[in-house]
């Protein structure tokens, strides 16, 4: 299996290699999504259990995406839309089966003997039907719905062997749910490239007259969402925090300069000076959790904790792929991400300090540039997401309409056995939901050493 | 290197055309053609040491890809198949948009051959990148190649662009952070064209000296010694038929850079592009290592650093206070790992270990109560209880019994085993393989007599028996020992340098005593140049003045060169005498000697006298008599020589000096005969009454020991003072 994955991985994978080239965000999933793809269009669906097989491929090339860059969650969270995106078709596929075909329930029972997580196999047909009746459908399931109809007498025509009927049957089985799960997964990449869009529509909802508005680095979402107030006439001004070290706001500062808005750049230091004037601090993030925290660009939690001693408002603007099924007290989730100490000082003028041959031996000058911050979900106002504004404690239940319970832990094959969340302990997983700061070392204790 | 200007215009018109559709293309010199790696490197080639536990290799590949290259040529001349074979098992083969091609040589002693090789395989295109395999960086590449090609638009004779970067040298030891000799460097501020380039500025006794015509053709030059050669440079095709053209060229600083920088002929040009945020350097030397690894380690080198996975490294993991983990660690709850530390995968650690500043490779075991500090410790070593390592390098498959303990600076090659409870001392190099006992001083040639690749290791029982084979006397340049309980191996002498150079390019720290002194040292200098402002001459004075200061201030240094003129005189003197060279040419040679050594005319004279009388000394003779004859003839036959430097007192009485210098030590012969070789001189007019005279009274007042030959010749001046006196009345 790895094998046939080797060749569609190594594009991903130079791309870690390369991030400081600072690649968009978004482009990075696209190049997941479609290498995903790609990877589930090259994959030979066995004659039995064609699910089974997608998703260990997906898997496993999944495995290989996180453990090459396990700082970027949003990879993490294709890999898992695209799983969900399998079972959800294999399910809706095997509904059909059984209510529209009424086939035997052997066959369903053979597609279903791979599945790692299903003991008993009537029970999981039986299992499979009643989520499928009982639970509402997600949104994802009831458009596929529609377009599954529309597939239909495309897909019959090829029939090859006219001999068995159940095999014919099977074979374009086969193809339809490789097919769907495509169209799917296109419709996937079509989301996150519009999620902008539906985003900035909730904008003038959020935004008022006269109002100030801070913000922290730089953010696509962010920029659209405040530019789509200014397109319907609000008038309002922005307060841009630089985001040192890498200084993004003054990139976004100009991006919004360029588009009419009335713009202050402020230094990090200066946001506790400035909120008492604020009427709404609107950033972008890395990630959502599951618990409602955010892991965002260093330097938020001073910001929300800003926000908080002045009541402000602080609301998150994110895509849906930045929701993260995962905790972050989860050792899978790699919270932080050290830069190069070139981006806080000049290496010429500092390396005497570093000058280890005539020193101890050991540096006394330490630099620590970390990436992200960790917000709790207690500073978070509100998200908001391309499906509308949320609270932060709704984020679990958010999940559960994206992401399968199954694919929750995607790194088995780490040996350390410091992961404690195998597949079957989901339920522990949702049990740990309590306040979290002192999992994050570097608002605590920090990562400066003593 | 013959073509004509305008031929050269238009070659470079048309390559600028290929440009468009040339892929990139780099030439990595798997090969660092120095010894500074040994024993490490008569094992494994250097680029394929592990830095940080990744070879250094990887670093350089995955920066060349991440920069942009298209297509890199890896040059492999020593371990030639260990590289290939490495890169085969290796993803580079296989990479789409980034081909990598190896070129095997195994008679290139250096750079320059390794050039000339790849030129005439003629497979570099366009600009190409040139970079030796042990250079880890993460720079930019498209602004400089954009600089380099805009500039060969307007000048085609800029062939070069050098990245340099700021970097303090150490103000005691003039030493680079790296561990190389401080640098200094001319740049042009407005074209940052390189205009000088000096690497070896500690052999030029604290002065540099900038052609005049510098200055003349640039208004302002900023001079540097805070810069840092990255040693990446970009380079023009016509890079490599230069090298064709100039056989001679070996090393590429030495040579190329500064043999383009003094040849004004050609008029070819190097620029610098120097980086500020982003990370360049080369291992150099042991120094070196232990600074870009800790520079790896303190994530200057993003992102190319343990925790993200570029190729060839397992997963690691940065935890708190700058730890790296790999997977599968075993660590005892009691043992202390201290920060900045990485720790490879698979590796196992006991009880109350202490580990702090330190690179432990994969699958290493570690024992109990072991002290590992500022240490680089490979892959599969065995550490057992209770060892010490401070500032060491420990190479695969090294076993450490229990209880032995390596000093700073110490390098342990490949498998060897320590016996329990040895000590290796500071500064050291073990190896299982003996020293070469041909010390080939010049480092350039370094696999000169391995370039055939990989080095048999011989199995440690075979070592043993050889051992003896060794000790014989007639290999005394290197010492073996058979140690501990159940340890062979060699410990290696040091080179010449011995001791005191050991330090500066060691992985250990640089000693507080070394610091000491060297401070001292400094201070002492300033001293001395602080004493030559006071004594500034008056102008018009200055040469003589500073010729007598020199005396005063390093007479050794002046007696050993006086020694050195002496001889080159004789040889020219006698060389004259056999082939009977015309007396102008003999003057000619020495006034041409004479303006070498610095010397004056005074030591001209007594250097001529001293040759003339030892011609006199050296012709067969049975008495004094004969002497005498031999001594008539040759200042007869010379003494036009003589005359010519004969113009004042001061050499006149150095000629009687120096005679009677050689009658007392060299030519006791003459002794006898003094006075009446004095008088002879007197009589050829070779020495006038008052030469003669002042050495006399000079003489008056030495020893009585001084006075013998005064004594001796008392008549002859009694009788030159009567004569004097005569001549008055």
């Amino acid at each position: 299996m790895v094998g046939i994955c080797q060749t569609p991985i190594r594009p991903a994978t130079r791309f870690s290699s390369l991030s400081h080239i600072n690649l968009l965000p978004v482009l990075f999933l696209f190049v997941t999504a479609e290498l995903l793809r790609s990877v589930i269009s090259q994959q030979r669906v066995p004659y039995t259990n064609q699910a089974g097989a997608l998703i260990d491929a997906v898997r496993a090339v999944g495995e290989q995406l996180i453990a090459a860059n396990p700082v970027e969650l949003a990879v993490g969270n294709i890999v898992r839309r695209v799983l969900y995106i399998i079972r959800e078709e294999n399910l809706s596929l095997a509904a059909d089966a059984i209510g529209g075909l009424n086939l035997s329930a052997v066959s369903d029972d053979e597609d279903d003997t791979e599945r790692d997580d299903h003991p008993v196999l009537s029970a999981a047909a039986v299992a499979a039907a009643a989520r499928s009746t009982l639970r509402p459908p997600s949104l994802h399931a009831l458009l596929e719905d529609t377009s599954d109809s529309a597939a239909v007498p495309h897909t019959s025509s090829g029939g090859d062997s006219e001999g068995k009927s159940k095999s014919a049957d099977k074979s374009s089985r086969s193809r339809k749910l490789k097919h769907d799960v495509i169209e799917a997964v296109n419709e996937l990449i079509q989301d996150i490239s519009t999620c902008h869009e539906q985003i900035a529509e909730q904008a003038v909802e959020h935004i008022h007259q006269n109002e100030v508005i801070l913000t922290l680095g730089r953010s696509r979402t962010v920029m659209e969402f405040l530019c789509a107030a200014k397109e319907k006439k609000r008038s309002f001004r922005v307060f841009v925090a630089e985001g040192a070290p890498r200084y993004q706001g003054h990139v976004l500062a100009k991006e919004l300069v360029a588009r009419g808005l009335q713009t202050t750049i402020i230094t990090d230091s200066a946001v506790f000076a400035m909120i008492s004037r604020v009427n709404m601090v609107i950033v972008g993030v890395h990630a959502v959790m599951a618990n409602g925290g955010v892991i965002a660009p260093v330097g938020m939690n001073m910001v929300a904790l800003a926000a908080q001693r002045h009541a402000v408002p602080f609301v998150v603007v994110a895509g849906s792929h930045k929701l993260c099924p995962l905790y972050p007290h989860n050792p899978e989730v790699l919270l932080n991400e050290l830069k190069s100490p070139s981006d806080l000082l000049d290496f010429g003028e500092f390396s005497d300090c570093l000058d280890f041959g005539s020193g101890t031996g050991s540096p006394l000058l330490h630099v620590v540039n970390p990436t992200f911050d960790y917000v709790p979900p207690k500073l978070v106002s509100l998200f908001i997401t391309d499906t509308g504004g949320h609270n932060p404690s709704y984020m679990y239940r958010l999940i559960a309409d994206y992401y399968s319970a199954d694919d929750l832990v995607l790194l088995f094959s780490d040996g350390s056995g410091r992961l404690m969340f195998a597949g079957g302990d989901k339920d522990a997983v949702y049990m740990e939901y309590c306040d979290l700061s002192h999992h994050f070392p570097f608002h605590c204790d920090g990562m400066n050493m003593k | 290197m013959v073509r004509k200007k305008g031929g050269g215009h238009r070659v470079s018109d048309e390559a600028e055309e290929d440009l468009s559709h040339v892929p990139l293309q780099a030439i990595l010199l798997a090969d660092s053609f120095a010894q500074k790696f040994r024993p490490i490197t008569l094992e494994r080639p250097k680029v394929l040491l592990p830095l940080v536990n990744v070879p250094m290799i990887e670093y350089t590949l995955a920066w060349l890809e991440s920069a942009g290259v298209e297509e890199v040529f890896v040059f492999c001349c020593a371990h030639a198949k260990q590289v290939i074979e490495y890169l085969e098992k290796s993803q580079w083969f296989s990479q789409p948009n980034f081909s990598v091609t190896t070129i095997e040589s195994h008679n290139s002693v250096s750079a320059g051959d390794a050039l000339r090789f790849i030129y005439e395989r003629n497979v570099i295109h366009g600009d190409f990148v040139l970079i030796s395999g042990d250079t880890v960086s993460n720079m930019s590449l498209t602004q400089a190649l954009q600089e380099h090609k805009d500039r060969r638009k307007k000048d085609s004779d800029a062939v070069m662009t050098m990245v340099i970067k700021t970097s303090k040298p150490s103000p005691i030891t003039h030493q680079s952070r790296l561990g190389t000799d401080e640098l200094f460097m001319a740049i042009d501020p407005n074209t940052k064209q390189l205009l000088y380039y000096e690497d070896r500025a500690e052999h030029m006794k604290g002065t540099i000296s900038l052609d005049k015509t510098l200055i003349a053709d640039h208004p302002s030059i900023s001079l540097y010694n805070d810069k840092q050669d990255c040693y990446i440079d970009i380079c023009s095709q016509e890079v490599l038929s230069l090298f064709t053209d100039n056989f001679d060229y070996q090393h590429l600083r030495r040579h190329f850079v500064k043999g383009l920088l003094v040849d004004d002929i050609m008029g070819y040009k190097i620029f610098t592009h120097e980086i500020h945020s982003s990370y360049a350097a080369r291992i150099d030397n042991y120094r070196s290592y232990d600074i870009i690894s800790k520079d790896v380690i303190q994530r200057w080198t993003y992102p190319l650093v343990p925790d993200v996975q570029f190729f060839g490294n397992a997963a690691t993991k940065l935890e708190r206070q700058g730890m790296y983990r790999g997977s599968d660690v075993a660590q005892s709850r009691y043992a202390q790992i201290g920060p900045f530390t990485v720790i490879g995968s698979r590796t196992s650690i006991g009880n109350n270990t202490t580990i702090s500043n330190s690179v432990i490779g994969e699958g290493c075991t570690i024992g109990s109560n072991v002290s590992i500090e500022g240490s680089y410790v490979w892959n599969n070593v065995t550490i057992e209880d209770g060892c010490k390592l401070k500032e060491a390098i420990v190479c695969d498959g090294v076993v450490l019994k229990s209880g032995a303990t390596l000093e700073p600076g110490v390098v342990v090659s490949f498998k060897v085993i320590i016996g329990e409870q040895f000590v290796i001392p500071a500064y050291s190099k073990v190896s299982l393989l003996p020293q070469p006992i041909k010390q080939d001083s010049d480092e350039e040639l370094e696999y000169a007599d391995e370039g055939s690749g990989t080095v048999e290791t011989p199995s440690i029982t075979s070592l043993a028996d050889k051992e003896l084979k060794f000790k014989s006397p007639e290999t005394p340049h290197w010492s073996t020992s058979e140690l501990g309980t159940s340890g062979s191996f060699y410990i290696w002498s040091l080179d010449e340098g011995g001791l005191e150079e050991e330090w500066r390019h060691s992985v250990a720290h640089i000693p507080e005593d070394k610091l000491a002194a060297l401070l001292q040292a400094a201070e002492n200098d300033l001293d001395v140049t602080a004493q030559d402002g006071n004594v500034l001459p008056p102008s018009g004075e200055l040469d003589t003045h500073t010729n007598s200061e020199n005396s005063e201030d390093d007479l050794d240094d002046l007696k050993d060169d006086s020694v050195y003129f002496e001889r080159e005189v004789e040889a020219t003197f006698l060389r004259a005498v056999h082939e009977n060279v015309e007396v102008d040419n003999v003057i000619l040679e020495v006034n041409s000697l004479r303006l070498s050594y610095n010397m004056s005319f005074v030591d001209c004279a007594g250097a001529i006298f001293y040759s003339i009388m030892k011609l006199a000394l050296e012709t067969p003779h049975n008495s004094t008599s004969e002497l005498q004859r031999n001594a008539v003839n040759a200042i007869t036959t010379w003494q036009k020589l003589l005359k010519h430097y004969l113009q004042s007192i001061d050499e006149e009485i150095e000629v009687i000096l120096k005679y009677e210098e050689m009658c007392l030590e060299s030519a006791k012969e003459f002794a006898p005969l003094f006075a009446q070789i004095l008088h002879l001189l007197y009589d050829k007019d070779i020495l006038p009454e008052e030469a003669i005279l002042s050495w006399a009274s000079e003489k008056e007042g030495a020893d009585d020991t001084d006075k013998v030959f005064l004594k001796q010749a008392e008549p002859f001046i009694q009788w030159l003072n009567e004569a004097s006196e005569e001549e008055e009345d």
